[in-house]
């Protein structure tokens, strides 16, 4: 009877865990699959023509340029509004904040600000900055809508890279004399630098691969020059493989491909330097 | 020079306290401007009229049930997908798997989570899609089953992420406590780890399934954007659409301030407080479980 129960129990075991690890790679194998597929149907189309020509023929031969430049200035301006926005925020909730209701209210505002989707964040760029402040169907305001969204990744990183540095490092200036801004300024920021802009450049690579936010706040349909002034309307990558793929009939697949291995690229590339970065840091780190 | 100083200090402080309550204003900004171009929809169509089940603006008619079954139907179909998937990912990384593998693997789906998701409606057009039409014989693969798929593959990455976190977490002193005990190892995930770090688990769920919700661009592309009610178990494999897709879709070609423009609105807001539900919720079961890590680990 002992035997027995032993036996199945270990059997239980061994489906248990065969099954789990099943799950995984049907999980895995996809992923690999997915960016496998992309990388070898994209890569014929790319060429030196395809990343720096206007498009043509309705967008059905040429390249690219004025989507890579779009999301390029999107990324930017969201860069220019989020980043000291955010790493002020985070210098806050790190440094000066107490726990109280107050600081509370900030984290569950993060929290939601970081959870409402992306399409309303659309809308509500629309109704301020496009409408009620007059900015049109502009870089400005897709690159604030994109902006305020971007804000809760790049707070709760920046917080998270302010907290890690020991609190030692801080009493010890202050003993020296350092005033509060000081400390901040002189120690605890240098040290933080990294896992900051880690945290910046995850944030600024989800911005750069939203299509929802800019749909009505600054994406152009087809625009076959660059932007002249950050009150123009761009073209932007995703929005540009949206609409390659949905809206123009008889789209040459080659160049669909192309766009979403770019837009990948683009993307992912900014993930890798983020990588590095924190890798980079975390060998150097003194503490 | 102390002086000045003291007066750089002074400003400086004030502008970080100023941004630093951004987050708030922020929240409460959004929620102003859905509230006032939203709300207007009450005054111009009866509640009762929002409450029905046809959606065909050009006609007036701007029931939102159709959507909001739609929107349903889509993240149950992902939720069933992202809990044995996203879990069973995490317990796999966190429990069975060897070091060098966690250290390539959980990258590797975290990089899936970094995957625009218009890309992901691009490769479900030209690859989900059709495969299937032809694989469960449908008239169009465009259907809920697939923006579920989708949605599944956006959910699973934050879950795994978040959910091995919890498990890894877990102090190893348990795992050595159980098997000390002659536990088998599956019996220890089942009945220590998992248990142990349910709470994590959950937030991790939740969050998934949280950004499932508000999923626009590849459900939009893979729905089929049929506005019909989706509350038959068959519904799955009929097109349909969601609110998200439905403002994405229609908000570019109406006009300012029109009776159809305010309901896009009311859609945003509804989604907004839904969201909101779903966070709150999701941070107090998070508030709570630091309470019990602190009681546990004093």
């Amino acid at each position: 009877m002992k035997r027995r129960y032993s036996v199945d129990r270990f059997l239980v075991q061994r489906l248990g865990v065969s099954l789990i690890t099943l799950v995984a790679f049907l999980t895995v194998i996809p992923i690999i699959g997915v960016f496998g597929y992309i990388i070898a149907k994209g890569v014929p189309a790319l060429s030196w023509e395809f990343l720096t020509a206007m498009p043509s023929n309705g967008m059905r031969a040429g390249g690219i340029l004025p989507a890579i430049v779009g999301t390029f200035y999107l990324t930017l301006g969201t860069a220019i509004f989020s980043v000291p926005l955010g790493i002020a925020a985070a210098i806050y909730l790190a440094e000066y904040a107490k726990e109280n209701g107050l600081t509370r209210l900030i984290r569950i505002s993060i929290i939601n600000l970081a959870g409402i989707p992306s399409v309303v964040y659309g809308l509500f760029g629309l109704g301020l900055f496009v409408l009620f402040l007059k900015f049109g169907t502009s870089i400005l305001a897709a690159s604030l809508t994109l902006s305020i969204m971007t804000l809760p990744v790049i707070i709760s990183a920046a917080e998270e890279a302010l907290r890690a540095v020991p609190q030692s490092f801080r009493t010890v200036s202050i003993s020296l004399g350092g005033t509060r801004w000081q400390t901040i300024r002189k120690i605890v920021l240098p040290q933080a630098l990294p896992g900051i802009i880690t945290g910046v450049i995850l944030g600024l690579e989800r911005a750069a691969g939203e299509t929802a936010p800019i749909l009505f706040t600054g994406a152009a349909f087809f625009l076959p020059r660059l932007p002249g002034s950050p009150l123009d309307a761009t073209m932007a990558l995703p929005y540009h493989l949206f609409v390659i793929s949905t809206q123009v009939p008889e789209m040459p697949i080659q160049i669909q491909y192309g766009t979403a291995l770019v837009l990948i690229l683009f993307v992912l590339g900014m993930n890798l330097v983020a990588t590095v970065i924190r890798s980079r840091a975390r060998a150097k780190r003194q503490w | 020079m102390h002086r000045s100083l003291n007066w750089r200090e002074t400003i400086l402080t004030a502008v970080i306290k100023t941004c630093g309550y951004s987050a708030i204003v922020f929240v409460i900004l959004i929620f102003f401007f859905l509230l006032r171009e939203g709300l207007p929809a009450l005054a111009e169509v009866k509640l009762s009229d929002l409450l029905t089940t046809r959606w065909y603006p050009i006609e007036n008619h701007f029931g939102i049930l159709p959507l909001l079954t739609g929107s349903l139907i889509v993240t149950l179909g992902a939720m069933l997908i992202a809990i044995p998937f996203g879990i069973g990912t995490a317990v796999f990384l966190s429990e069975i798997a060897p070091r060098w593998m966690r250290e390539i693997l959980k990258p590797l789906v975290e990089l899936l989570g970094g995957l625009p998701s218009v890309v992901l409606g691009f490769l479900g057009i030209l690859l989900l899609s059709p495969f299937l039409r032809v694989f469960l014989d449908l008239p169009t693969g465009l259907t809920a089953l697939a923006g579920a798929l989708l949605l599944g593959a956006i959910a699973v990455p934050t879950t795994v992420s978040i959910a091995e976190d919890a498990l890894d977490a877990v102090p190893k002193s348990y795992r050595e406590g159980a098997l000390a005990l002659g536990a088998t190892k599956w019996q220890t995930i089942w009945r220590v780890t998992l248990p142990a770090a349910r709470s994590g688990v959950l937030t991790a769920l939740m969050l998934g399934i949280g950004r499932t919700i508000g999923e626009t661009m590849a459900v939009m592309m893979v729905t089929g954007n049929a506005p019909v009610m989706a509350v038959k178990i068959t519904s799955i494999f009929s097109p349909v659409r969601t609110m998200t897709a439905t403002i994405a879709a229609e908000m570019g070609e109406v006009a300012n301030g029109s009776t159809h423009y305010h309901v896009l609105f009311f859609i945003g807001l509804v989604l907004f407080v839904i969201s909101l539900a779903v966070n709150i919720a999701a941070s107090s079961v998070v508030f709570k479980s630091k309470k019990r890590a602190e009681r546990v680990l004093s």
